[in-house]
């Protein structure tokens, strides 16, 4: 790919606030509008702009395809492992007020790690499906 | 943990689908998705032990108190639909491995059992939920996975009828959807309990009415009701023999459960008894019968004249749904479970023979059933099942639909059910009559005997077919209890 002067510079400028804007997004879910499933969106957005203007090798090299698939797997997890640990812990799948010392820390904690676990699998997804499309032509 | 159980039957295998998905490959994933199998039977076996001995289970998810949180209902009707699919799965499983080595490529196999665990997990789901949301919910993980699970065939016809059945399988849930949304605008509810006792007060309003029919439309495109069947045929002929086997087995006796469930327990009596859906139902099911069937016998194929043969079969549960009365849902139940056993076992016998000779057209059959006798065994005694010989489980069902029109003096429906069961002769006639009195073809002489991995699991369900069709109190008691509880009317 031929090097662009200004969409590297803009690009070099702009990731770096998306994806903290995805992180503002995926921690002020649980007080504000936000959660998992935008954040993800918006942190993928970030690394296929990367890919986009630096090319698809240079974006596999920063997140191979082997770990998107793990950390795909890793969200869903996290999600039903909170509510296995609710479970452990005696009370319904799901129910976080057993996580904390009093129920409001623990429903907040509780819907902190699965929004986390949301957040995690759709950036994933989002990715493995770009790659896939982008990749199509290569082999 | 009592009530426990009737949760993790969804969450074990919703977990192990992401596990599944990222072990290295080889035969680890497929010893996975197996014990999670034989794990998820176990637990629909104890729950249905429970229910039928304690009554019905509640679970609140979240600990959420119903009508607000989402609440896993269990009744002998959702225990009973919930042991069909995992012990259907349980038998599945043992006979993938080698189906799927021979027919998935090697690096999709991990992904390959994720996405049938996934499946399983919908469908498990969709019976244990008595929430009306998320029954579409677990509808679409079900549905999105077998869209990847058909796609996967070997042939590059798979890619086309999985994009159909993605198509029709979306209508048909946007439908669902729209449906649940009118509903919700009149009553502020999703729980399906709830629901009942609220429905009578609005029902009278066009926007429930509408609803109604939305719903209806949304599930009869999911159980492929005649007309709306077009995506089955070749969803199942191009599908990897495993997931043929068990989408056949499992995935539109759901979709039939969510219309009994729906029509008898949250929609009032009285008005589907005046709505004219069925009179639909009866109309649809004895056209399903009849053109499926002879469209059966004209395909070439003989994993599409057994799809046919499944729209035919369907055509039978909606006419014993059309009746609207105790014995025709019971006789609609039974079908429901002597249907997945006999296509269970009619498929795995087809997918040994795919595994033996690559192919399964009726030119490449010929005479193979000298060569496979045990194979061509079990076809011939689910055939036998399908037809309805006495001594089959097929007997069972055709014995309980034929009392049910009986008493409404419905004899069109009489004639209509022993009809099908002639032209099902005709069909099932024509694939023995190429299995075993054809000369056999040159490259099916070198065909042997299938591999006992493959033969056993198909023997498991030909012995269920006898076994169901001679001892009928597992079957018929649970469905007279499960229509009991649904409370179906007789008019």
């Amino acid at each position: 790919m031929k090097p662009n002067l200004i969409l590297h510079v803009v690009s070099k400028f702009l990731i770096p606030l998306i994806i903290l804007f995805a992180l503002y997004v995926q921690f002020h879910g649980d007080f504000g509008p936000g959660g998992g499933f935008q954040a993800g969106v918006i942190f993928s957005a970030a690394l296929i702009l990367y890919a986009l203007v630096f090319g698809l090798d240079a974006a596999e090299k920063i997140i191979p395809s082997h770990l998107l698939r793990i950390l795909a797997s890793l969200g869903l997890l996290i999600y039903a492992g909170v509510g296995v640990v609710a479970l452990l812990l005696g009370a319904n799948y799901l129910d976080y007020t057993v996580l904390g010392s009093n129920q409001i820390a623990g429903q907040h904690l509780g819907i902190l790690l699965v929004e986390l676990g949301v957040g995690i699998t759709v950036a994933a997804v989002m990715l493995i499906i770009y790659f896939a499309f982008a990749g199509r032509g290569r082999e | 943990m009592g009530n426990n159980i009737s949760l993790l039957l969804v969450v074990v295998p919703l977990i192990a689908a992401p596990v599944v998905a990222v072990l290295p490959r080889g035969r680890l994933p497929w010893a996975v998705a197996l014990v999670v199998t034989f794990l998820c039977v176990l637990f629909a076996g104890m729950q249905l032990w429970g229910v039928l001995n304690g009554g019905m289970i509640s679970y609140e998810l979240g600990g959420w108190a119903p009508p607000w949180g989402i609440e896993y209902r269990i009744d002998a009707v959702n225990a009973f639909v919930a042991l069909i699919v995992a012990g259907i799965a349980a038998v599945t499983l043992p006979y993938a491995l080698l189906s799927v080595e021979k027919e998935i490529p090697e690096d999709q196999i991990p992904l390959f059992y994720s996405a049938l665990l996934l499946c399983l997990t919908g469908l498990l789901g969709i019976t244990q939920t008595g929430d009306i949301f998320n029954i579409f919910v677990f509808l679409e993980i079900s549905s999105l996975s077998s869209y990847a699970l058909i796609s996967l065939g070997r042939k590059r016809q798979a890619l086309t009828s999985a994009y159909q059945y993605l198509i029709m399988g979306t209508i048909g849930a946007t439908f669902f959807l729209i449906g649940v949304g009118l509903i919700y605008s009149q009553t502020g509810t999703l729980n399906m309990q709830d629901l009942t006792i609220r429905l009578p007060e609005v029902i009278h309003l066009k926007t429930v009415n509408t609803g109604f029919a939305f719903i209806m439309i949304g599930v009869a495109l999911k159980l492929a009701l005649f007309p709306l069947h077009l995506w089955l045929p070749n969803a199942y002929a191009y599908a990897p023999s495993v997931v043929t086997v068990f989408l056949a087995a499992t995935a539109t006796k759901v979709a039939v459960y969510v219309m009994l469930r729906l029509l008898f327990t949250v929609f009032p009596d009285s008005f589907v008894l005046a709505t004219h859906a069925k009179d639909l139902f009866i109309v649809a099911g004895i056209a399903g019968i009849i053109i499926a069937s002879i469209y059966a016998i004209y395909q070439r194929s003989v994993k599409r004249l057994l799809a046919y043969s499944s729209v035919a079969q369907i055509g039978y549960m909606v006419l014993g749904i059309g009746f609207a009365s105790a014995t025709g849902v019971t006789a609609a139940l039974i079908h429901l479970f002597n249907h997945a056993l006999m296509k269970g076992a009619l498929f795995m016998a087809v997918g040994a023979i795919i595994y033996r000779v690559g192919a399964c057209h009726m030119k490449d059959i010929h005479g193979l059933g000298r060569e496979m006798p045990w194979t061509f065994g079990a076809i011939i005694i689910g055939s036998m099942s399908l037809v309805g010989v006495p001594g089959t489980a097929g007997f069972i069902s055709k014995w309980y639909l034929v009392s049910a029109a009986l008493e409404q003096g419905a004899w069109i429906s009489v004639a209509v059910i022993l009809f099908g069961s002639l032209l099902a002769v005709v069909y099932v006639g024509k694939v023995v009559e190429a299995l075993y009195f054809k000369p056999v073809t040159e490259s099916g002489r070198s065909a042997t005997e299938a591999p006992l991995l493959l033969l056993a699991p198909t023997w498991v369900l030909v012995f269920a077919n006898i076994y169901f069709g001679l001892d009928t109190e597992l079957t018929v008691g649970v469905a007279e209890k499960a229509t009991a509880i649904l409370g179906v009317v007789n008019p």
